[in-house]
């Protein structure tokens, strides 16, 4: 038992020691375009963590996340827009003057305080997600209706911004990378050198952060909700009010995503809250494994990543791929990969390989006087 | 006689016209123990849902410690002390025994104190003392799914008991259990009883026998009679309604 456990906690400590040294190699080794790559997928594992946290543990499985991801994103842009605008006629940034608007409108105001920015860009999110997963939540709605709707919301959120030309550029979006930041171009290698870093280590804050919420009584309680939320109302709990927290954080760490996504991309658009795009993002948990931090983190980088290389090799090939994946992991490793190591996916092929250490009998045990094992 | 801890007024519950239960009256006095009994439909799990506030009344109130329960969300009876077990076991089987019984005793059942510290030294306590009384101490670390339905039914008996709620509804706590075992939870119930007001749900009539407490029996949505078991048992529309009549013999 004592050892399995210390094997375990070195290879925990392992893998953990060559992520972190990964992200330290990274700028050294990876050339501009890669390292710009990782960055960005490292900020989608930052919805990952979110969306494995509702999902994983919580059991709310939303199809919408995209409207948290794409908020935090305009919240970014505008501030970048708006710093990198002074000198224009109006002052304001450059697009509005091809659908004649002269004056900023109203709600961009605001955006020119970079700290109010960096408030906005998880705090409008989770608002936003704590309003309305409450209404949707103390309505008692859930399971497949609850996805349901995340996606009609997104659908909603998506077809606002697209049609919304003279408030924010609509359907375009808006450019980063030759905005302004600290008198630097965002789109230069320095700077996103430097968010490479900054992405990394959020992801890894994210990643503690989540880790202490659902160890303890908070995730014993989430995954209660996520096993029999009925039963844990008849114990003194109100479950609404604990999903609608686990939607707003989650919500939150989409933004931040979001933010952090637009800025090593250059650009935030409508396109960032497309159905397919939030319906991958809960394919890279699923792959990943539910309900395993990690399996969220390892889920977004690895697949963004054979995502772009196997499209640089085999354009068409990817949605098969992708696709196959998920057919792969819905019916042969519903755990995830993550899950499925952490499980007793290695003993049984090793089983079946015919090279596994048989586990003691009952009978043994007893004569051998030792305690019951869990099985 | 004392103000009863819990007191249901003519309660009606009609699901699309079908009358699940009747005009349904029945008072517990504090520390009571009480038996309910009654074939299958007569509405025993119904009058659970309606005291849990899982079902509303169509008609009637709900009074528990003078205070009406009607449009009161479950959690918020759960916490004014009205604990609940159900009929097939109900634990959260990814968590431990022992998680399963801290969330049981945890208090306040807060977000931010379930998120900011530990249980106590004193729940902590209660809650090796509940493994003990159950007798799941070596199972702590067990996966609540991979127990026995036996271990199960006593789990979540533990569980209600470490909520420590004033008025303990059982619903059929001894299904499935051994005769020891069913032994031992009748001896667990009656103890209980006088600190607690319980009120069992069962039909093995062995161990309501056992408990050697008021029964009322409940037929067709509606409180048939109340009594002594033996009085009870020796009642002939009891008797009928368990045995069976003809259509004839109930008009």
């Amino acid at each position: 038992m004592l050892q399995a456990f210390q094997q375990r906690r070195w290879s925990l400590v392992l893998l953990w020691v060559l992520i972190v040294a990964a992200i330290i190699a990274a700028p050294a080794v990876l050339p501009v375009f890669r390292l710009n790559l990782l960055g960005r997928f490292l900020s989608l594992a930052i919805v990952a963590l979110g969306i494995d946290l509702i999902w994983g543990f919580t059991g709310l499985l939303s199809l919408g996340q995209g409207i948290f991801f794409a908020l935090g994103g305009y919240a970014m842009a505008m501030y970048l827009q708006l710093n990198s605008s002074a000198d224009l006629p109006n002052g304001i940034p450059e697009f509005f003057s091809l659908y004649g608007v002269n004056r900023l409108p109203g709600f961009w105001e605001p955006f020119h305080s970079p700290v109010f920015t960096l408030v906005a860009i998880w705090l409008i999110p989770a608002v936003l997600a704590a309003v309305l997963g409450n209404l949707v939540f103390r309505n008692r709605i859930k399971g497949v209706y609850f996805s349901i709707l995340t996606q009609a919301a997104l659908l909603v959120f998506f077809n606002f911004f697209n049609g919304q030309q003279k408030l924010i550029n609509g359907t375009n979006g808006l450019k980063t990378d030759v905005t302004q930041l600290f008198g630097q171009m965002v789109g230069s290698p320095e700077m996103q050198r430097g968010f490479f870093w900054l992405t990394a280590v959020v992801v890894i804050l994210a990643w503690l952060f989540l880790r202490w919420v659902v160890r303890g009584r908070f995730g014993d309680v989430l995954i209660a909700i996520r096993d029999d939320e009925p039963r844990l109302r008849f114990a003194g709990y109100n479950p609404t009010l604990f999903k609608t927290i686990v939607f707003a954080v989650a919500g939150g760490l989409a933004g931040v995503g979001g933010a952090l996504y637009t800025v090593q991309s250059g650009i935030v658009s409508p396109q960032f809250m497309t159905v397919p795009f939030s319906i991958e993002m809960v394919i890279w948990v699923a792959v990943g494994g539910r309900g395993t931090l990690v399996g969220a983190i390892l889920g977004a980088v690895v697949i963004n990543y054979a995502k772009s290389l196997v499209s640089e090799a085999m354009p068409q090939s990817w949605l098969f791929i992708q696709g196959g994946l998920f057919i792969l992991v819905v019916t042969a490793l519903p755990e995830g990969v993550i899950g499925w190591f952490r499980g007793d996916g290695p003993r049984n092929w090793m089983n079946r390989l015919g090279i596994a250490r048989r586990s003691p009998t009952y009978p043994r045990l007893e004569r051998e006087g030792q305690q019951e094992v869990q099985p | 006689m004392t103000q009863p801890l819990l007191e249901l007024r003519q309660i009606t519950v009609s699901f699309d016209g079908f009358l699940a239960l009747r005009d349904l009256n029945l008072s517990l006095q504090p520390g009571e123990l009480r038996a309910v009994i009654g074939p299958n439909g007569a509405g025993k799990t119904t009058f659970l849902d309606v005291i849990t506030g899982k079902t509303a009344p169509t008609e009637g109130a709900v009074v528990f410690k003078g205070r009406s329960l009607i449009g009161t969300l479950e959690h918020r009876i759960a916490r004014l002390g009205i604990g609940r077990k159900f009929q097939s076991p109900r634990v959260f089987e990814k968590l431990s025994v022992q998680e399963n019984l801290a969330l049981a005793v945890s208090q306040p059942k807060q977000p931010w104190s379930l998120l900011l510290g530990g249980l106590n030294g004193q729940q902590r306590d209660r809650v090796q003392q509940l493994m003990s009384i159950v007798n799941l101490q070596n199972r702590a670390d067990w996966v609540a799914g991979a127990l026995s339905h036996g271990q199960k039914q006593w789990l979540e008996i533990a569980m209600l008991v470490g909520q420590d709620p004033d008025l303990l509804l059982v619903d059929e706590p001894v299904a499935g259990l051994t005769d020891e075992e069913t032994d031992l939870t009748a001896d667990l119930l009656k103890s209980l009883a006088g600190d607690h007001t319980v009120l069992v749900i069962e039909h093995d009539m062995e161990f309501i026998r056992r408990l050697d407490s008021p029964v009322t029996v409940l037929h067709q949505g509606h409180v048939l009679c109340e009594g002594k078991m033996d009085q009870v048992q020796a009642d002939p529309r009891v008797i009928e309604v368990y045995l069976g009549t003809t259509e004839e013999d109930n008009g």
